[in-house]
Formats: C-alpha cells, sequence, structure tokens
C-alpha cells in the first residue's frame, strides 16, 4: 500500500558563495518512511537537512510539509526535530535538562515534563541517567542523549545528520539496529544523512544516492545495489568494475578488447556507454574455458571469500571476489554471463 | 629529563621580584615609621572617611563595569556575526585605539568634554542643551568605559566565537525562538567571556589615579589617588602600604568568587 | 548586517576614535590652546625635533621597551620551558599562581612594591631601576605566550627527532624551537606594547630625570599638553598603522598562496 506524501522537496537550489550546493533537487517523503540521504561528502546531503530543519533557506524551489508550504518557517515551528552530527548537547545542562529542554520551552507541566523524560530514558536505555553531566558520558551515551532529546518534542520527522560517525564500528553496528528499532516503534519518519554506504543499505527503507547536488538515483536499497543507474551510483555502492565501452548493436557490448553479449537494448549502434561488473559476478574458470584472460596480481583473503586483481595483456585490470583461489603471476580465464553486464549512459563529470 | 636546575633561576625572580616586594608591602602595613608591629595604619584605613574613598572607588569602578557589560555585549555579537572578510578588520578596529598613549586618549576627551569643547559646540549648533561633565563622576565613568570598553568586547566575543553554533540551531530545532535561545543557551555559555571581561574592567578601574585626576578633578578622591598620594606627597609609606593591603584583600575575595568560573581557560584570554 | 546594527558598531567606533581624531587634528592645530583651532600649521611637526624634553622621553620609553621585551622574552621563554619540562604538578600549580600574580595584581600596587624593594636594598631609582621593573612585568605575559604554545606541541615530534639520530640539544634546536616560536613572538610584541604605553610601573620606579613619554604627559596634563605631544603620538600611531597594514598584507598574502 503507497502511504501518503510527508515532505515534498519542489526543484530545490542552493548555493555558497557562487558555488552550486543543491541543483534543482526534486523529493518526496513518505510517512513512516526511513529514508538516506547518501552521498560523499560535499554532495550536498547536509545542506538538504538543514533546510528541511529550517537553519537555512532555499534560494529556488519550496519545501511542502503535509501540503503546506513552509519554505520560510523558523526552525521553532516546524514539527521536525534534529539530531546533530556531533549531539550538540548543551554543556552547561545535565542529561534530564538537556531533554526537557522542548517540553520546558512549551511549558509543560512539571510532573509531566518527568514523567515523559524517564519514558524517553527507558527507551534509550539509559534510565537512571537523567542527574548525569555531559562531558561524564561516552560518545554512545551522548547519542543517545541526542535522539531522545530530540524525540521527546514527539516530531512527525527526524532528522539524523551522520549520527553515527564518531562511533566506533561495533557501536555502531548496536546503535544502527537500536535507531531501526525506535524509528518502526514509533512509527516516525526519519531522515538519515550518510556517506557510510552500508550504513544506508542495512537501515534504510529507501535511499536516495547524491553527488554534486543532484539525485543520482532514488530505490530501495536493493534497487540500487543491483540496478545501478550509473557508473556513479555503480561505484559508490559496493566494489564496481567500471570499464569504458560501447555497444556494438542491442544486446552486444564491446569493452576491454572483446564483445560480449549483454540483455540491454536501446542504445545508438556505437554509442560509448560505460560497463560495471560487480567484482562476484565474475566467474574464475580454466584459461581455455574463459571469454578472456588476464594475469592475477595480487591475491588477498577476506574470510568468505579472495579479493584477486588481475590484469589483462592491453592494460584493463579486474577486481575480483571469488571462492577459489589462483596464485599471483599464474593465467586464469574469466567469464561474465550476460545478466552482469551493466550497461550505462555516460555520465559527464 | 633531569635537569632539575633549569628551575632554580626562575624560582630566585619570583622570589626577588613578586614574592618579596609584596611582603614589603604588608610589611609596612603592620608597622610604625619606626619599625616596630603596629595595627595603627590598619585601623587608620577603617576610618569612615577612608573607608568612603574605598566605597566611592567600587561604586564607580562597578557602574563603569556595568556600562561596559551592558554596551560591550551587544557590540561582542554584532562581531560575531559579521562576514568573515570583514570580521578580522573590525576586531583589529577595537585594538588599534589601544595603541594610542592612554594619557593621551584621555586628556583629548577633556578637549571633547570641555564647557567650550568640541561637544559642546556640536550640540549648540544643533540649538541641544550643552553638557558640562568635565570634572566630575560622569566624566570619570566615561573614561573608565572609554579606556576599558575593548577589555570587555575582546574576551565576550572570543567565548562567542568558539562556542558551537549547532547548540543554537539545538535549541532552536528543539522550538525555543531567537529570544529563548540566546537566554537559555548563548548567554549561558558565554559567561566565562563575560567573568573574564569584568575582570579586565573592574580591576583596572578600581584602582585608577589617572583618569580621575585628568577628569575628575581633585576633590574626586579614588582610592587609587589615596595610594599615590601616601607614597609620592604625603611621604607615609605605611598607611599607603595599609590602603593597598585593604584593596588587596578585597581584589582577592572577588577573584575568589569568579575564579571557579575560570577554571578552564589558563590565561587563554589574552592570546 | 542590518541597519540597527551598522548604526551600534558605528557609534562604537565613533566613540572609540573620537579622541584619536581630536588628537591628530591638534597636532596641525596652529594655537598653543587645546580649546580653539587658529588654522593649519606644521610647526609642531617642526618643533618636535628640537625640543629635547620630549625627544629624551622618545628615547627612554623606546630604549626600555626594546630591552625590557628583549630581556623578558629572554626569562620568561626559558622560565616557560623550566615549568614545563622539569616541575611537578603541585609545583607548577605555585609557580603558575605566582607567575599570574602580577597580571592579575593592579599596577598600582605593582608600581609601589617594587619602588619599595628598590628603596629597600639601596637600588638607585633611574634607568636601571625602570628598567628591571618592567621586566618584571613583562615576563609573566611572556610565560603565558609561551606555555600554551608547549602544551600544543606533540611531543612524539621531540622524540621523532631523537630516534632519527638527534641529541638533544639539536632536536630542541630544529623541532621544539621552531614549533613554539609563534607563542615567544606573541610574547615579545606583547611584552613590547605593554612596555610603552606603561604609565603607572614606571612612574614609581624611576627617578629624576628620567621620563618615558607617559609620565612626560602626566605631568603636563594639569598645565596644559604642549602640542608637540600631539605630533608626536600622531607619528607614532601613523607608524603603528602603516605597520600593521603592511603586515595585515603579508598575512593576507601568506593565506592566498
Amino acid at each position: 500500500m503507497e502511504k501518503k506524501v510527508l515532505i515534498k522537496m519542489d526543484h530545490i537550489s542552493k548555493s555558497f558563495e557562487n558555488n552550486k550546493i543543491l541543483n534543482d533537487i526534486t523529493l518526496h517523503v513518505r510517512k513512516n518512511e526511513f529514508l538516506t540521504l547518501l552521498g560523499p561528502s560535499g554532495c550536498g546531503k547536509t545542506t538538504m537537512l538543514r533546510i528541511l530543519a529550517g537553519f537555512e533557506q532555499a534560494e529556488q524551489g519550496s519545501v511542502f510539509f503535509a501540503d503546506t508550504d513552509i519554505s520560510l518557517w523558523p526552525p521553532y515551528k516546524r514539527k521536525i526535530n534534529t539530531v546533530f552530527q556531533k549531539y550538540a548537547l548543551f554543556p552547561h545542562m545535565n542529561v534530564f535538562e538537556n531533554i526537557a529542554f522542548g517540553l520546558k520551552i512549551q511549558k509543560v507541566h512539571q510532573k509531566e515534563i518527568t514523567n515523559r523524560v524517564m519514558d524517553m530514558l527507558a527507551l534509550v536505555n539509559l534510565s537512571g541517567f537523567e542527574h548525569r553531566s555531559i562531558d561524564s558520558l561516552s560518545g554512545g551515551q551522548q547519542q543517545r542523549i541526542a535522539i531522545a532529546r530530540a524525540l521527546i518534542n514527539e516530531p512527525e520527522v527526524l532528522l539524523l545528520d551522520e549520527p553515527l560517525g564518531a562511533l566506533d564500528l561495533k557501536l555502531r553496528r548496536e546503535m544502527q539496529s537500536e535507531l531501526k528499532k525506535i524509528q518502526m516503534r514509533l512509527g516516525i519518519t526519519f531522515i538519515y544523512v550518510t556517506h557510510d554506504q552500508e550504513e544506508a543499505l542495512t537501515m534504510s527503507d529507501t535511499i536516495v544516492v547524491m553527488n554534486n547536488g543532484t539525485i543520482q538515483q532514488i530505490g530501495r536499497p536493493e534497487d540500487i545495489y543491483n540496478e545501478p543507474k550509473n557508473a556513479f551510483v555503480a561505484d559508490f555502492i559496493g566494489d564496481s568494475n567500471i570499464l569504458p565501452g560501447r555497444m556494438i548493436a542491442d544486446y552486444r557490448s564491446f569493452f576491454a578488447g572483446h564483445e560480449f553479449p549483454c540483455v540491454d537494448s536501446g542504445f545508438s549502434i556505437n554509442e560509448m556507454v560505460d560497463i560495471v561488473v560487480r567484482p562476484e559476478d565474475i566467474q574464475v574458470v580454466s584459461t581455455a574455458q574463459g571469454m578472456f584472460t588476464a594475469v592475477v596480481q595480487t591475491v588477498t583473503f577476506k574470510g568468505v571469500y579472495y579479493e584477486m586483481a588481475a590484469t589483462m595483456d592491453d592494460g584493463y585490470s579486474w577486481l575480483i571476489h571469488s571462492t577459489k583461489m589462483a596464485m599471483p603471476q599464474t593465467e586464469i580465464g574469466l567469464c561474465i554471463g550476460p545478466d552482469e553486464i551493466h550497461v550505462m549512459k555516460q555520465v559527464q563529470s | 629529563m633531569g635537569k632539575k636546575w633549569l628551575t632554580y633561576p626562575y624560582h630566585i625572580w619570583m622570589a626577588l621580584f613578586t614574592v618579596i616586594p609584596l611582603a614589603l608591602i604588608v610589611f609596612f602595613a603592620f608597622t610604625s615609621p619606626t619599625g616596630e608591629f603596629t595595627l595603627t595604619a590598619m585601623q587608620r584605613v577603617v576610618d569612615p572617611i577612608y573607608l568612603g574613598v574605598f566605597w566611592h572607588s567600587i561604586y564607580l569602578a562597578g557602574l563603569s563595569t556595568i556600562l561596559c557589560f551592558l554596551i560591550g555585549y551587544p557590540m561582542a555579537m554584532i562581531l560575531v556575526g559579521t562576514k568573515l572578510k570583514y570580521r578580522s578588520m573590525l576586531v583589529l578596529m577595537i585594538v588599534i585605539p589601544m595603541w594610542m598613549n592612554f594619557l593621551l586618549r584621555t586628556y583629548a576627551w577633556m578637549t571633547l568634554l570641555e564647557r567650550k569643547g568640541l561637544i559642546n559646540i556640536i550640540l549648540t549648533s544643533l540649538h541641544l542643551p550643552v553638557v558640562n561633565i568635565l570634572y566630575t563622576d560622569y566624566a570619570v565613568v566615561l573614561g573608565m568605559v572609554y579606556n576599558f570598553l575593548p577589555f570587555m568586547i575582546l574576551p565576550i566575543y572570543s567565548v562567542l566565537m568558539k562556542m558551537d553554533k549547532n547548540l543554537i540551531e539545538a535549541a532552536e530545532d528543539l522550538g525555543a525562538s531567537r529570544w529563548q535561545a540566546f537566554i537559555k543557551i548563548t548567554f549561558p555559555l558565554s559567561l566565562p567571556g563575560v567573568y573574564a571581561g569584568i575582570l579586565m574592567v573592574f580591576m583596572p578601574a578600581v584602582t585608577t589615579f589617572v583618569i580621575s585626576r585628568l577628569l575628575g578633578g581633585g576633590q574626586y578622591t579614588l582610592i587609587g589617588n589615596l595610594i599615590e598620594e601616601q607614597f609620592l606627597a604625603v611621604g607615609d609609606w605605611n598607611f599607603g602600604s595599609a590602603l593597598s593591603v585593604f584593596m588587596l584583600v578585597l581584589i582577592l575575595l572577588s577573584l575568589g568568587f569568579m575564579s571557579r568560573y575560570e577554571k578552564e581557560n589558563e590565561g587563554g584570554m589574552f592570546f | 548586517m542590518n541597519l540597527i546594527k551598522k548604526l551600534y558598531a558605528g557609534s562604537i567606533y565613533l566613540f572609540l576614535y573620537a579622541p584619536i581624531v581630536v588628537l591628530i587634528v591638534f597636532s596641525f592645530n596652529d594655537s598653543k590652546s587645546r580649546g580653539s583651532w587658529d588654522g593649519f600649521t606644521l610647526r609642531w611637526y617642526a618643533e618636535l625635533f628640537h625640543n629635547s624634553e620630549i625627544l629624551n622621553a622618545l628615547y627612554y620609553t623606546i630604549s626600555i621597551a626594546v630591552l625590557a621585551s628583549l630581556l623578558a622574552t629572554i626569562i620568561g621563554t626559558v622560565a616557560a620551558l623550566a615549568i614545563y619540562y622539569h616541575m611537578k604538578p603541585f609545583q607548577k600549580n605555585i609557580v603558575m599562581n605566582l607567575t599570574y600574580l602580577p597580571v592579575l595584581n593592579p599596577d598600582i600596587v605593582t608600581g609601589i612594591s617594587l619602588m619599595l624593594l628598590f628603596i629597600f636594598v639601596k637600588f638607585e631609582l633611574g634607568f636601571f631601576s625602570l628598567l628591571l621593573a618592567h621586566i618584571v612585568f613583562n615576563v609573566p605575559y611572556v610565560v603565558l605566550a609561551v606555555l600554551p604554545k608547549l602544551k600544543q606541541f606533540n611531543h612524539s615530534l621531540y622524540e621523532a627527532a631523537l630516534d632519527l639520530g638527534a641529541t638533544p640539544r639539536v632536536a630542541f634546536r630544529k623541532i621544539v624551537f621552531p614549533e613554539i616560536m609563534p607563542g615567544i613572538i606573541t610574547g615579545l610584541l606583547f611584552a613590547f606594547t605593554l612596555s610603552i604605553d606603561d604609565f603607572v610601573i614606571s612612574f614609581f620606579t624611576t627617578g629624576s630625570g628620567v621620563n618615558n613619554l607617559s609620565i612626560l604627559i602626566y605631568s603636563m596634563a594639569r598645565r596644559g599638553i604642549h602640542p608637540t605631544i600631539n605630533a608626536l603620538s600622531t607619528l607614532l600611531f601613523g607608524a603603528v598603522l602603516l605597520l600593521l597594514l603592511i603586515v595585515n598584507k603579508r598575512i593576507t598574502k601568506t593565506e592566498m598562496n
């Protein structure tokens, strides 16, 4: 069932000192969705979040919240709350006062404040921490307080700006699942900014891949991974072999000095394209069976598979993930199935 | 590095030029001109006449400090809010006046404030009533505010600059209006700068004898003038020392009160 | 910046600069009294170079400031190194508090305490007592400028130098010293400006015949300051501004590269 659209960003553009940070962004966010803005640093994802929160104003375009234009609303009027990258907890207040801040501003009754703060502390598993000072908390605990502080206002949308960036790997994994749990339990919309593709793939309902201020692809994690729309997305999500190539005809591609059958059609004859092949989609076979051959340069054991780098005579090199292992300097045969060849229109970058 | 002897020269330096000179003041404060122990000088200090002088000094310095705060805080905020391009220039412009001799600048105020001075010429040409504040407490307060205002603006500015801007955004995000965010977040977090500013304005103001001598006229004696007179005119070192000791005790008490807010910035306000 | 902020900032700058403008204007005033404007003249500037009283004071001001700031910088830097590298925490605590003392002490107390010391040990008040007093109040500022640089200094760099075969002396000269240099320069400049502008401490610790500009101005203030002083201050102020402009230009240039 399609849920209703809660936030609409409509042709948003923004620049800083002649630098275009966001270029004509249009994005719909549905109710209860866990949406992730994914991209390298400087791609504009944080600016998008700041425009949603009301800290920045777009130069062009509007932001709609439940069909109301909120483009010019100040942050404190929006039913949107933010979890900041470095938490931005108030250092002169203790845990309780930090979480209670929003309710105190609304002049909620003291007794209700206490109850709701305690509920929030329970939600983030920090009951009993109410009188602690902020600098006595670990990074992970500060993170949870920041989330509790933002959630206590019962926002309809929670914005999270790389909230786990400062945590170590193990803690990050724990917090990922905890955040997901909280989101499902409270049933609110999360808009999550990260540059970590694994984090995006694990947590999101929808991923928005961004680069240079434009949206590259919007889709479910599976779609983004399996059907990247262009070379940038393919390269950014997971490991990829990206090669220049051309389409000889429908279903026939040419790259790395060889012709390969593929499943793509609709390109003009000899159109230059980007060819993307995932390293795990390349099969290692004997030299006789291979569609082409390459010489292994390095082999790294990665646990479940071996990662190999192999070079062809004419200089093309391949990254291969395989359960088979070949010694360096040996020649191996490689096969790529028609399904595994992703043909993409070239992007100018 | 085990060269402990390297610390001795500085120990000796401080003993000679910090500890012993102060000890001498204390010594003179508790002795008679012939060198015997006595409390006479200290008793004279608490005479109502002299307590009145103390009170007058504290009152004028306190008033100047409050004015510096009220004028300086908004200025510091304006400086923080200006574009990066102009900011360092504007901050520098706060410091530049201090490069002209402090006595001369104070003297220039005499020219401005005189009965037929520049300010009154302008006022008259605008058909406004003239002001005659030279040689009054008002002129002294004006001189204090003028001379020490940069010492209030700069530490507040530097604390505000260092403050994480996300904190204010977080407050606004949680529903605080600009004013509420200022009252609940910005201002409390800028207090270390305010305390540093108060210290750096109040201390020189309460002990000055130059500003009061130039702008205040003879009848408005401050504690600084009293001490100066004892040493250079009257020649009563014992009473002068006793006054100094009493003043130091008052200052130390107020310092102790403020020191708990000063723990974090170890003199960082200067550099 | 909106209009109200601009007006506010503008009036603050007006307040800060009004007396300075008055001084500069009056250095070109063809009248000895500060009350009236009798036309433009450069004669105070010409007279400046024949007024031995003022030239003497200028000479003392500058020579004391140069000597005191240089000596204070050497003493202060060595002291900062000793404090940082050779003191136990509790010792450091006491020494730091004592270092702060002259900074926090009112000038008048520092002045009379040093005067008492000099008289007590029968050290003649004059050029050398003035110089010594200036060094005394300059040293803490140098210490407080150098110490933070030492704290920021990454000690591994020093160890790396030792590891690569440098003797402690060479490692200090080539690694530590360049790193704390900005702090030393800051301290030196700070000491110099404090010294050149000091009145109160100088007033108590100098002897007859040895006046710096501040003392001269103070003694003149009641009977009226001679316009040549205005001329001299205008020249000094202009020189400082010029210096600042050059330094600023160079900084922006290096930043751009």
